[in-house]
């Protein structure tokens, strides 16, 4: 798969920065094609939940530091990194399985990675405890729009 | 995310505009939190035309007001709710336990 073209954004961890990121990288996706409302709302979804996830269950809400890795696909698709330098997940199959969370006393539900999973094509989670995340999403262009581009 | 609320009857109606996510979520759930402490609504009607994002950290803070009000015997409806907004409230499964209106006013007339 040739990667046609590529960004880096790095940021604290603070809640402020999820509303930023996830614009920033359905911005940056509106280059691999026309993607319907849709489609763009799910990156933008998938991109927030990921984002929370490393400031809430990687840093814990301390500081540190949000890395976003993307790469538009042959321009038919674009494939994300969204990576933190956190606790990590000990037992990344249990954390993916829905509404499992460890802080429900935070009202949290348990739905990040299922949304992730539902809004992208491709959702891959890479965790060393006290090393950080990786968390690898891709999302294609549906056929049918690409053969009218 | 801005909120406003105004309180007709028993019915507290949340009016939300812009995006609510992790950042917005806490002004969200102490707002209505204080609302409810006074012990004069029994229902919440989240009016969320002005809503345009929402992820799971939303859907927490719906769902523990959800909790709050079920256990006191209240209930939780909402209204005008814009595609991704609808899409998060399907998947997680908020709209089987919870009445959804096209509009405020249609909300109300049955509320």
């Amino acid at each position: 798969m040739r990667v046609t073209n590529h960004m880096t954004l790095e940021f604290p961890s603070l809640s402020r920065n999820e509303s930023f990121a996830r614009q920033a990288v359905a911005a940056f996706a509106l280059q691999a094609g026309d993607w319907t409302v849709q489609e763009l709302d799910e990156i933008t979804t998938a991109i927030s939940e990921a984002v929370t996830n490393a400031i809430i269950h990687g840093y814990e809400n301390e500081e540190g530091t949000v890395r976003i890795r993307a790469n538009i696909l042959d321009d038919r698709g674009v494939e994300v990194f969204v990576e933190d330098d956190g606790i990590g997940i000990p037992d990344v199959a249990q954390a993916r399985e829905p509404m499992f969370t460890t802080k429900s006393e935070q009202e949290r539900t348990g739905m990040g990675f299922s949304f992730m999973e539902s809004f992208m094509d491709e959702l891959e989670v890479t965790s060393t405890p006290s090393k950080g995340t990786v968390v690898r999403m891709v999302k294609w262009l549906a056929p049918a729009h690409h053969a009218l581009s | 995310m801005h909120l406003e609320m105004e309180l007709k009857k028993r019915v507290l109606i949340v009016r939300l505009t812009g995006e609510l996510d992790h950042h917005s979520a806490d002004s969200l759930r102490k707002a209505v939190e204080q609302e409810l402490d006074k012990e004069v609504a029994n229902t919440v009607l989240l009016s969320l035309d002005g809503l345009t994002f929402m992820d799971s950290s939303g859907l927490g803070v719906i769902l523990g007001r959800y909790r709050r009000l079920n256990q006191a015997g209240g209930k939780m409806a909402a209204c005008n709710l814009k595609p991704q907004v609808q899409r998060i409230f399907e998947l997680s499964g908020l709209t089987r336990i919870m009445n959804i209106y096209r509009t405020e006013i249609d909300a109300l007339e049955r509320l």
